[in-house]
């Protein structure tokens, strides 16, 4: 591959360096791969801080306003750092008339978290998506790679606890 | 394996049919569809086979993970064939007893069964269970009978020998003439006929041409590709390879919501098994045809849905509608002549080829043909996937397939076609299902969301839901969307807080006439809908919140006064014990009293108190 320096980062260890350039050399003659790139390499990092979105542009030979351009128009892509755990909330139809609302001001009110923020501690980042799908178990809460249905105000905390 | 041929496919059906097909094959049927795997359905599968396994029953019974069964509320399911009993909520703790008594005893266990939420009755067989006795499975012929990671049993259900019919003894007029007999219409919403998409990408010139597969089942509240997807992945890739004869095309690409997982998973083994089966690839079944499928992820943007930014997406591009003409049969992806089908259409055609498009019109209303599948959910008894001949009521699919509403609630309204869609109300229930019935009454057909909403819920406030998710949406690309919705957004944001005035109404109506009419894409064009139709119908809720500054089904948290009245309240002090807050305080035999400066309005009280004391 074209010897690039990387940047220093605080997040971005070399291994992870290393990572992002095998999924940016396995991708690079394939046309329209940005979105697949971003996505992998949010995966490695957790999240895509504008150094990373930089290296990506130069390795996929793209200007970098437009894989920046990509990254803020697509709900998927962070430019944040996310905590160790994220509680995706479903704001779909199906959820929301099963009483979705109180369970995210629950959330909201007990772990002072915003939709979109994380917790001082980085221990909870708070997202709403709309609808996963899960609509028979509604209201649904994902946290990481698990889904919970059912999730009355009442039953957030015993959910959370699971997560340290 | 190299080729596979008809006769292969024959051999593989003998040898696997013993399974599925035979009446005296016994299988433990489990669900293992996202929201079964989500209520544990994967720990209960490993204990059914150690308890198997120590009953040494382990040679007499098959045990299959299948896809979605469809009765997601339900689950873990269990069926256990042939009888086809219909365990449901089964959990770890079930399963000696159910080895123990069903297996070994032939006693049916009563207590995991189905109970009618009408008659209260046990109901032990699944095909007895009105939640499935009143469906039609067509495109849903294989959910919960096969695993969908095993080609060999899609096989043993007829697969690929709609794709072996095209490939080796149609021309592509004559594949198209079927499609078109069939009278399908797309089920990704628009309704636009399939045979005839298809026509004009055919007649496109162009030596590189692409088929495409909409899995980016974006409406909220709508589940039916999920689950096709989960549970019969090969029946979408044998469709693209039927509509790739088609047009003559050689490359296709499947595009599907990242937040599937699983069915993205099952996709791609299915794509990797017809690899190797040579199913897709260079020169399938030896007919000189040759075409290839890839998945592509989508990245969460509701708009991706639209074709134009679909094709975009893939380009690696921001998705944004461009306007039509020209249209993606002469230039779609990378400008080459394109089509695009929803994950539902294409499910339905190796079965409109195997059987001629006339059988699959023979069910159906005049201008709506085949069966449609939708996923009711809301508050309902039976939430899950309902396949039914078009022309259905949707008084059928909701109380005598969806069991009524829970509770002694009474129905309100039912939503179809979600954002672009509309809610009808009771008067209208027995209309059937059909595109031009439907939008008659003020919604859409969309692409199968069914939601039904009790008495409890603010029809003022689903239309601020509604219009919240699309002014979110809106790419931003043209102004009729972009401000508009914006600005319907905040005069729906000011009725539900209490500071609507009469002339809002008026101004509501003007603004989505100019969005409707002015917008690019079909996002735009059809997001004024769901308010349209609250106003037709519930105009009194409107009038209650600007007005009196009133919400009869007390939601809208502004309107609220958060009072216990002392002559409802039963003194149950449930409201005290659940307040999170700690700002109830009650003690025996008085009523309940809100502190107004602890309150948080979170609304907890008010979903607890069985009295409707709250105000
Ligand atoms: C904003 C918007 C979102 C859409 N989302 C979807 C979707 O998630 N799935 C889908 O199949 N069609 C969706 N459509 C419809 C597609 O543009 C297209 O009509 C359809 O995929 C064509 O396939 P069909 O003819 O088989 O229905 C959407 C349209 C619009 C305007
Ligand atoms: S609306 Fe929440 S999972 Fe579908």
């Amino acid at each position: 591959m074209v010897s690039v320096l990387h940047p220093q980062h605080p997040d971005i260890t070399n291994d992870m360096w290393n990572e992002i350039d095998e999924v940016i050399d396995g991708r690079r003659s394939q046309p329209g791969s940005v979105i697949a790139v971003l996505r992998e390499c949010q995966a490695i990092v957790g999240y895509l801080p504008v150094e990373l979105i930089d290296h990506i542009a130069t390795g996929l030979n793209l200007s970098k306003s437009r894989v920046f351009g990509v990254v803020s128009f697509y709900s998927l892509f962070s430019l944040k750092p996310k905590g160790r755990h994220t509680v995706k909330c479903c704001i779909g139809t199906a959820c929301y008339v099963k009483g979705i609302k109180e369970t995210l001001s629950r959330i909201q009110n007990e772990y002072k978290l915003e939709e979109g923020g994380t917790t001082e501690d980085r221990r909870f980042s708070l997202m709403s998506v709309r609808c996963l799908g899960a609509c028979g178990l509604a209201p649904v809460m994902v946290i990481d790679d698990d889904v919970h249905g059912d999730v009355k105000p009442d039953k957030v905390d015993a959910i959370l606890e699971q997560y340290a | 394996m190299a080729k596979t041929t008809l006769e292969d496919l024959k051999r593989i059906k003998e040898n696997t049919s013993a399974r599925v097909e035979s009446k005296n094959a016994k299988s433990l049927l489990i669900c293992g569809g996202t929201g079964c795997h989500a209520t544990g359905s994967i720990p209960v599968k490993e204990m059914l086979i150690e308890e198997i396994a120590n009953r040494g029953l382990n040679d007499q019974y098959n045990i299959i993970e299948t896809g979605c069964n469809g009765f997601c509320a339900m689950g873990p399911i269990l069926v256990v064939h042939p009888d086809g009993v219909f365990y449901e909520k089964v959990s770890k703790k079930n399963i000696e007893e159910i080895v123990e008594k069903h297996l070994v005893n032939g006693e049916i266990v009563e207590k995991c069964l189905y109970k009618d939420p009408v008659s209260k009755k046990r109901i032990p067989l699944q095909d007895d269970i009105p939640f499935f006795a009143h469906q039609m499975p067509r495109v849903l012929r294989n959910k919960g009978l096969i695993n969908p990671e095993s080609i060999d049993e899609y096989i043993a259900r007829d697969g690929y020998q709609g794709a072996h019919k095209a490939l080796t003894g149609m021309p592509p007029e004559e594949i198209i003439e079927q499609v078109k007999i069939s009278g399908m219409r797309g089920r990704g919403g628009a309704g636009f006929p399939t045979g005839v998409k298809w026509d004009f990408a055919g007649k496109s010139e162009g030596s590189v041409k692409y088929v495409l597969c909409n899995a980016d089942e974006g409406d909220p509240g709508a589940f039916m590709d999920r689950s096709i997807l989960e549970a019969d992945p090969h029946a979408v890739i044998e469709g693209m390879i039927i509509a790739a004869k088609a047009i003559n095309a050689s490359q296709g690409y499947i595009y599907a919501r990242t937040e599937y997982p699983l069915a993205i998973r099952r996709l791609q083994t299915a794509i990797d098994h017809a690899r190797e089966y040579g199913l897709l690839g260079d020169d399938i079944f030896g007919s000189g045809f040759s075409f290839d499928i890839d998945i592509y992820q989508g990245a969460g943007a509701f708009v991706c849905g639209e074709e134009t930014a679909l094709m975009r997406s893939i380009e690696g591009k921001r998705g944004m509608p461009r306007p039509r003409p020209p249209f993606p049969a002469q230039k779609g992806l990378w400008e080459k002549p394109t089509i695009l089908n929803n994950v539902e259409t294409l499910a339905n055609i190796p079965q409109i080829i195997l059987n001629g498009g006339e059988w699959y019109a023979a069910v159906g209303t005049e201008t709506s043909k085949g069966t449609k599948v939708f996923a009711v959910s809301g508050d309902v008894n039976n939430i899950g996937l309902v396949e039914v001949p078009m022309g259905t009521s949707l008084r059928t699919i909701i109380f005598d397939i969806g069991g009524g509403i829970p509770g002694k609630r009474k129905f309100k309204a039912v939503q179809l076609g979600g954002p672009s869609g509309g809610c009808i109300p009771e008067q209208h229930l027995d209309t059937p299902v059909d595109y031009e019935e439907i939008a008659k009454v003020g919604a859409i057909m969309g692409s199968g969301g069914v939601i039904v909403m009790d008495e409890d819920t603010c029809m003022v406030d689903m239309a601020r839901f509604f219009m919240d998710f699309i002014q979110e949406e809106s790419c931003g690309k043209c102004t009729p969307c972009r401000e508009g919705t914006r600005r319907l957004l905040q005069i729906l944001d000011k009725i539900c807080d209490g500071r609507g005035k009469p002339e809002d109404l008026d101004a509501l109506e003007e603004l989505s006439a100019v969005i409707k009419d002015a917008a690019l894409c079909g996002l735009g064009q059809t997001a004024p809908n769901p308010v349209l139709s609250t106003i037709r119908y519930f105009k009194d809720e409107y009038l209650a919140h600007i007005n009196e500054k009133r919400c009869p089904a007390k939601r809208c948290v502004a309107l609220l006064k958060f009072e216990i009245d002392p002559e409802l309240c039963q003194q149950c002090g449930l409201c005290s014990k659940r307040c999170p807050a700690g700002a109830i305080s009650w003690e025996k035999k008085k009523p309940a009293v809100i502190d107004k400066e602890k309150c948080t309005k979170c609304m907890t009280c008010f979903s607890v108190c069985r009295y409707d004391a709250i105000f």
